[in-house]
């Protein structure tokens, strides 16, 4: 009867309801979660003592004075944003071609099997493709083997293999929203530009571009954000690089310099969040 | 739009060089794990298996796919049960903070692997120190849970829109009470939902390093963890290559599954 009664008002009670499916998930999320996000970003005025290693909880800007003041730091951060910068180009370059070439050129029965080998390496292992560039780069890897009869050495581990890979990484989540952009776009407006007497390449600057333009977007918030907040690569194909990302690694691992890495963190955060407001009034953030 | 033969072969060749440009690594790896050389100097001169047979020779790989699982089975049955708690309360009712909370979801998944793993290490060590407790396996299920919450929401929340409440009022109208609705009608509806949202959970938590390096404590190894310490090593480096391999045909599995079972996520729910 008890099990009844408990139903009954269940039933009666939709407020009840919404509380207890909600309870949970707003403690993790928005307590556990979000209270970690703001634990961190305090502990970014904490300092670590140098003679004992402990974290010292009291407020000072001594972080973000050292931040601010060290040219490596600024030198760190620029080149930070510069491939996060390139990533972005280079990504939308060849996303562009094959998006247009699988929604515009193909036939509609093999759009799903090009969309499936573009999509399908998405899944495989991060760490592995990343590992597979490092096969690439490798002295005596492919790369130097396809260069070595023409008497060029290969760019070995540094900031463009650091790119290249990055780019590769992120391509699919260019490619998926410029396609869905294209695959959105009608035929019509096409064909009404060309009996208008446009070229293809007048169509492409003067119709298609400006459609597919919070597409571009939303795709290059992907490859600008996960480009910044990547450290891994980095420290596959880096070589001795540094980005922000692997600084605020090491200080958490080796330096073992928590509120450091968290003052430095907040470069990133307000870097994307930065893009984020720029790129707001494109409209791109409603297609998520 | 008229374009011309020219154009076209431009842009199937260009799209062919993109095709290759993401196989090709993948390829590579695949080949290595066959070649015999330790430096691994290309091309290969002979094709041997030698290194795969290494494989359970090896006393690292098994233990660190083992706790490997062990985090993507926990941290998928959180993610079950929080997501699709927050996909019907989503889809279902009307609430304050209703968009708010759909946002929430997506950051973990959003924001850097790097800023949600120093977060969670700050604050785990914040609670865990005064108590003389260490970071342990349980600490990146819940790292891993937190960001597997959004596959899961997506799919669920996707099918339920999709499905609509008629059923469910049938249900109720024909004398079944709201545990009884859940049971028979509306989890048999749900249910491949739930196992594709749980299956790309899985894929992601088995993929992650991030946030697993911030919140692993000291001895715990998952497989990702595992590659990334070894794969500097020259020694162990050919049976990297073998586990590479062997994970790259693993993934494309699971996902390729789940987008049988689920029509709803059209980009695998990553996007």
């Amino acid at each position: 009867m008890r099990s009844n009664r408990f139903n009954t008002w269940l039933y009666r009670h939709k407020g009840a309801r919404a509380a207890l499916l909600l309870a949970l998930p707003v403690l993790w999320l928005a307590v556990a979660y979000l209270g970690s996000l703001a634990v961190m970003l305090v502990s970014s005025l904490w300092s670590v003592d140098s003679f004992t290693g402990n974290t010292v909880h009291s407020f000072s800007f001594s972080n973000f004075h050292t931040l601010l003041t060290q040219r490596v730091y600024s030198t760190i951060a620029i080149r930070s944003i510069g491939v996060a910068i390139a990533v972005t180009v280079i990504d939308g370059l060849l996303a562009i071609p094959i998006a247009l070439f699988i929604a515009k050129v193909l036939k509609p029965r093999f759009r799903s099997v090009v969309i499936a080998l573009v999509l399908v390496p998405l899944w495989a292992s991060y760490l592995v493709k990343t590992y597979a560039w490092r096969s690439m780069f490798a002295d005596g890897g492919v790369i130097s083997w396809v260069l070595k009869p023409f008497g060029i050495h290969g760019p070995g581990f540094g900031l463009t293999a650091t790119t290249i890979t990055l780019a590769y990484l992120w391509l699919p989540y260019m490619i998926l929203p410029i396609y869905a952009g294209m695959d959105r776009l009608p035929n019509t407006l096409l064909e009404a530009s060309s009996d208008l007497g446009a070229s293809a390449r007048r169509t492409f600057t003067s119709i298609i571009l400006p459609m597919i333009y919070p597409a571009i977007i939303a795709g290059s918030i992907f490859t600008f954000s996960l480009s910044l907040g990547d450290y891994i690569v980095v420290k596959i194909v880096g070589g001795t690089t540094q980005l922000v990302a692997n600084v605020i690694a090491d200080n958490v691992g080796t330096a073992g310099n928590l509120p450091f890495a968290a003052a430095m963190a907040i470069l990133p955060i307000t870097a994307i969040l930065g893009y984020l407001f720029i790129v707001r009034r494109s409209g791109a953030l409603e297609n998520f | 739009m008229y374009l011309s033969r020219r154009a076209r072969i431009l842009l199937a060749a260009l799209t062919f060089g993109t095709l290759s440009f993401i196989y090709l690594p993948l390829l590579v790896v695949a080949l290595n794990s066959f070649n015999p050389s330790r430096t691994f100097s290309w091309p290969p001169q002979s094709l041997s298996t030698v290194w795969w047979g290494r494989l359970t020779q090896n006393n690292g790989v098994l233990p660190a796919i083992a706790s490997s699982i062990k985090v993507g089975l926990g941290a998928t049955a959180i993610a079950l049960v929080l997501g699709t708690c927050i996909a019907f309360a989503v889809s279902r009712y009307s609430f304050y903070g209703k968009n708010t909370l759909s946002l929430l979801v997506i950051f973990p998944i959003a924001l850097p692997g790097i800023i949600t793993g120093i977060a969670l290490n700050t604050t785990f060590h914040t609670f865990l120190d005064p108590l003389n407790k260490q970071l342990a396996l349980w600490t990146v299920v819940v790292g891993h849970a937190t960001f597997c919450i959004v596959v899961v929401y997506n799919n669920v929340l996707a099918r339920l829109r999709r499905l609509g409440q008629s059923l469910e009022e049938a249900s109720q109208d024909l004398g079944a009470n709201i545990f009884q609705t859940f049971r028979y009608i509306t989890f048999p509806l749900i249910r491949s939902a739930l196992v594709a949202g749980g299956l790309l959970a899985f894929a992601l938590s088995f993929d992650e390093i991030v946030v697993t390096t911030f919140t692993a404590g000291p001895g715990t190894e998952t497989l990702p963890q595992w590659i990334f310490n070894n794969l500097f090593r020259p020694n162990q480096a050919p049976v990297v290559n073998v586990v590479a391999t062997m994970l790259i045909a693993l993934f494309i599995f699971p996902v390729w599954l789940s987008q049988r079972i689920s029509q709803d996520s059209s980009a695998g729910g990553r996007l």
